[in-house]
């Protein structure tokens, strides 16, 4: 018998700490499949946020460093400047990347560094409880916001992949999701895209994937795809941005 | 013959394979593993196209497949 799919070797053989259903095991397990296609498994950085992946050097076998809450890129920048044949993503959540860290995201591509930006954008706080976070959308309800997010006390949620368009240096820029089987091999596709203009080109990317928290959107794993559809993906339009 | 397997370890028993099988071949077993987790199990394994699906989608790579 022969073997189609398999565990990628480049996860450990440790179960995650994330909740049934959470994406960011989904995330990890293409960056883990990419590295080793790539053959890069011992040269990927994979640098850490706050957030649920806080924790996550125990299940892959990539070298990684971890950040304080938003300073990955400010991290990176430094660590790929003195290290710059190491393949290097800054896996960030969205309130790392586009709350606390939003100076650190900006500048870091505005200056073209050499890494790749994954942004795991699930709409939440995850890992301190489901807060509202700069992407919540408008109506949701989280922790802090009982009534369903509003505009008048709190903005329009932003949209990060085309803030990071619009500046000069970055190379390629993309939206994908993984709700589906579809989508998951498109965000494969995105990130080893990303990750080979960094390798042969020195460029900096940015791929923004949404993410599913049924844990803090209150939802079964099975109401994912429809709640992508109906609420996320109508106003995080998918697809290449630039690139 | 073409398989799915799980990998109790893994599991976490989220049902997310059982909604993208053509076939309607995974379910939740009546088993728990370490972590308390009912993980997934492949039935009539005979219709089994190794079509992936199931794995592709799997957040945990709980899913080896077959053919
Ligand atoms: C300086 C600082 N402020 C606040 C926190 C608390 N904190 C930990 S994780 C987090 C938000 C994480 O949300 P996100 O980046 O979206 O990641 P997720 O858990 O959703 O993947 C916050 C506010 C902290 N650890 N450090
Ligand atoms: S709280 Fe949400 S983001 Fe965090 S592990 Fe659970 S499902 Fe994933
Ligand atoms: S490989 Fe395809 S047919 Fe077989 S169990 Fe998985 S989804 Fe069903
Ligand atoms: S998708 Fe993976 S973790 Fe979820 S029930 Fe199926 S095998 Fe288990
Ligand atoms: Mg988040």
């Amino acid at each position: 018998m022969d073997v189609v799919y398999k565990r990628s070797g480049a996860l450990s053989d440790v179960s995650t700490t994330y909740c049934p259903g959470c994406s960011h095991g989904t995330a990890f397990k293409l960056i883990a499949e990419i590295s080793e296609e790539l053959d890069i498994v011992n040269k990927l950085v994979f640098a850490t946020p706050i957030g649920c992946t806080t924790f996550s050097a125990p299940f892959h076998k990539f070298s990684t460093f971890m950040s304080a809450h938003g300073r990955a890129p400010a991290n990176a920048t430094g660590f790929k400047r003195c290290n710059p044949k190491r393949p290097v993503i800054v896996y960030q959540g969205d309130g790392d990347c586009a709350a606390i860290g939003t100076g650190e995201s900006i500048h870091a591509a505005a200056r073209g560094e050499a890494f790749t930006v994954v942004m795991a954008n699930n709409q939440v706080y995850g890992m301190t409880g489901g807060q509202m976070a700069p992407t919540t959308l408008t109506g949701q309800k989280t922790t802090t916001t009982p009534n369903g997010r509003s505009v008048e006390a709190c903005g329009y949620p932003i949209r990060m992949a085309e803030q990071i368009a619009q500046l000069e240096a970055p190379r390629f820029v993309t939206r994908q999701s993984l709700h589906t089987p579809k989508n998951i091999l498109q965000a494969k596709a995105a990130i080893k895209k990303a990750l080979e203009l960094q390798i042969n080109e020195e460029a900096y990317s940015f791929v923004e994937l949404l993410c599913a928290c049924p844990t803090n959107w209150a939802i079964e794993p099975s109401g994912i795809k429809e709640y992508m559809e109906k609420n996320v993906i109508p106003y995080f339009p998918l697809g290449d941005l630039k690139g | 013959m073409a398989k799915a397997v799980i990998d109790e370890k893994f599991c976490k028993g989220c049902g997310l394979c059982f909604t993208v099988c053509g076939k309607k071949l995974l379910k939740a077993g009546d088993k728990a593993n370490a972590k308390g987790y009912y993980f997934a199990v492949q039935t009539e394994d005979d219709k089994c196209t190794a079509c992936s699906l199931c794995a592709i989608i799997c957040p945990d790579a709980a899913i080896t497949v077959y053919k």
